[in-house]
């Protein structure tokens, strides 16, 4: 079990939800991400995914895609990011998963990627558009270096793929909350309640519900139904915008929000 | 050809979000049993007639042919088709194949304005709302078009992101797609995206080589010896390759956009320059850097400005079924002169690569041989670009 496995038992054994935090590598610049990383875990973020931007990410919104943009504009690459996910093991344990598009892990090399990353201190990846039928290699590579590989669960899932999805997910489920890309949005949290129910059917792995989750109210919300929630967009917006500190006040917010009543 | 996942080959596949997947797979079960439906297929062929204007000609460019003095040139005139490209087949297709299953409203994405005119104009046939994804720049150097699809009654949306082209219409088309991906169908106008679509508008368009087969075979009683096309995202030349694709005495070839030069670093030339790589839902060629990003690509021609293609063109490459080289913008621009004064017919800049190609291939034909070109689209569209580009030269 990687440290995401472990994160999650702990979380199981005090009762508490967790929150999983989501950092653009590079933008907009290396210092600043090791730095946001460090500042999240102390605000309170469980877990951390830290993008690998590409320059075409179809499933993220305008937050996420500038901050790709951004990130890219100020030579951000894939060695770039695992030296700083080196630097922050030197003083942090806290459980990383890249999430990133195919196309930067296919011309890195799938093995050697994977590889790559396990030595950087890297638990896990997320890979949006690497779908069930296409992410055979990706899986294999993983297996061999014993880290996890997220599978996503979205609103159009058709009830003949959860099971496939789910033996094949480790880590955690990523529910997808809304048919819609990352960022903001109002979402009625309660739709997903057969979603995640049908994912506990076919799966022990944990749950996390991620999209569109903006604020502590909505991550109290979503929390409901899932083990976990993911905040992107909101937290990189706060990055980009008004820096590292606003963006771990704002963490904190979002922890209260989980742990309150 | 192709197998369950869409592979030809190593390429092609099905790269996309899972919130996704459920709809592509959805649009391959309604396709894999409509397309060889009788009522599915009589009314297409009936809507291509009728409303598309086909049959398309084959001409035989006598003047052009006189011009090289060598084999006997004819024209696959898609540009008479109705919306002036063969982007209407496609879009007839999928907008039909839409109906069927219940879709009450499409988008699409496009380049130079073509494949967004067809899709709005069939939309309006039909009585369907449609959204068109065209990027910035395009916007600006395709204006016409984009009155087109007001005119048409389309929403057209200018997409800013990346360098404001058909790559980053086609982003924000999948975009649009996942968010509204229950009640709408995206037409994608060229053999590329996630499996069913290559395959797909690879069908639909083969009516062009399927035409060019008849057509050949009642003026001359045989094949051709080389039929040529341009390549952006691939579809009149797939349409046109794909039928012949098992014919090795017909020998094909694909030109591409080498914009200011390949070695510039300024082209679209994705099969000459590219390396195999994985966007918008396909493995293909790509033009990108060491790290996978996709640089953004540049030619004269808004239609061919795309820096992925089809992945059955990738296999066809590798194969080495269809041979691919690269024309730059000045070859371009002097060949939609060429077909200008020679023919009076005013070619697409797009289908002016494909023409640009035959300064090089006829000197190597013989007087008995026949090349067929497929005249993809009319030039109107691009006669205030290219009013710019020979101020004071014509």
């Amino acid at each position: 079990m990687t440290r995401i496995g472990d994160k999650f038992k702990e979380l199981a054994s005090l009762q508490k939800k967790g929150l999983i935090v989501y950092i653009t590598g590079g933008c907009p610049d290396m210092d600043t991400t090791i730095k946001a990383v460090l500042a999240a875990e102390k605000a309170g973020a469980d877990i951390i995914e830290i993008g690998i931007p590409f320059s075409d990410p179809m499933a993220d919104g305008p937050v996420i895609q500038h901050a790709a943009t951004k990130a890219l504009e100020r030579g951000a690459t894939v060695n770039g990011i695992l030296a700083a996910l080196k630097k922050i093991r030197e003083v942090s344990a806290i459980p990383v998963a890249f999430m990133t598009y195919f196309n930067p892990i296919m011309q890195h090399g799938v093995a050697a990627f994977v590889r790559d990353a396990k030595a950087a201190g890297a638990d896990g990846f997320i890979v949006p558009d690497l779908s069930l039928e296409e992410n055979g290699e990706m899986l294999t590579a993983c297996k061999e270096e014993q880290l996890d590989l997220v599978e996503f669960v979205a609103p159009t899932t058709t009830a003949n793929r959860f099971p496939a999805i789910c033996q094949q997910a480790s880590g955690f489920v990523y529910c997808i909350s809304n048919t819609g890309v990352t960022g903001a949005k109002v979402v009625d949290y309660s739709t997903l309640a057969p979603i995640t129910e049908n994912i506990k059917k076919n799966t022990a792995v944990p749950v996390a519900i991620g999209f569109g989750i903006s604020s502590p109210a909505a991550a109290k919300a979503a929390s409901q139904y899932a083990e976990a929630v993911i905040v992107g967009s909101a937290v990189m917006d706060k990055l980009m915008n008004s820096g590292v500190q606003e963006m771990a006040g704002f963490i904190a917010e979002l922890r209260s929000g989980l742990d309150g009543e | 050809m192709s197998d369950n996942n869409g592979r030809y080959g190593k390429y092609g596949g099905r790269y996309v979000p899972e919130t996704v997947m459920p709809a592509v797979q959805e649009l391959e079960e309604y396709y894999m049993k409509l397309k060889d439906d009788p009522s599915f297929k009589a009314e297409f062929a009936t809507y291509l007639k009728e409303y598309a204007g086909r049959p398309s000609l084959l001409y035989h460019a006598k003047r052009l042919t006189e011009h090289y003095g060598k084999a006997n040139i004819y024209l696959k005139r898609e540009d008479l088709n109705h919306t002036g490209s063969h982007k209407i087949n496609n879009a007839l297709g999928q907008v039909l194949l839409a109906r069927r299953m219940g879709k009450k409203r499409v988008i699409a994405e496009t380049g130079a304005g073509q494949h967004g005119v067809a899709t709005a104009t069939v939309a309006a046939l039909f009585g369907m709302e449609c959204t068109v994804y065209m990027g910035k720049e395009d916007v600006e150097r395709q204006s016409l078009n984009v009155f087109r699809m007001k005119l048409l009654g389309a929403t057209v949306v200018s997409v800013e992101s990346g360098n404001g082209t058909l790559k980053d219409a086609t982003s924000e088309a999948f975009r649009s797609w996942v968010t509204n991906i229950r009640d709408t169908h995206y037409v994608i106008g060229s053999t590329m995206g996630p499996h069913p679509y290559p395959m797909i508008v690879r069908d639909f368009q083969s009516v062009i080589g399927q035409e060019v087969k008849e057509e050949m075979q009642e003026k001359l009683g045989k094949l051709p010896d080389y039929v040529l096309a341009c390549v952006g995202g691939g579809s009149n030349s797939m349409g046109m390759f794909y039928p012949f694709h098992q014919d090795k005495s017909v020998q094909k070839i694909g030109i591409e956009p080498a914009g200011k030069g390949i070695e510039t670093g300024q082209h679209a030339a994705t099969l000459t320059a590219g390396t195999p790589g994985v966007l918008h839902g396909m493995m293909t060629y790509l033009i990108q850097d060491k790290e996978g990003q996709i640089i953004p690509p540049y030619s004269i021609s808004a239609g061919l400005d795309y820096p992925g293609v089809g992945p059955q063109h990738a296999y066809f490459k590798d194969k080495g079924i269809v041979k691919y080289y690269s024309v730059t913008d000045d070859e371009a621009v002097a060949a939609f002169q060429r077909l200008s004064q020679l023919e009076g017919v005013i070619p697409a800049m797009e289908s002016s690569h494909a023409l640009a190609y035959l300064e090089y291939l006829m000197p190597h034909t013989a007087p008995e041989q026949n090349v067929v070109v497929c005249l993809s689209g009319r030039g109107d569209k691009d006669v205030h670009m290219v009013s710019k580009i020979l101020e004071g030269k014509i």
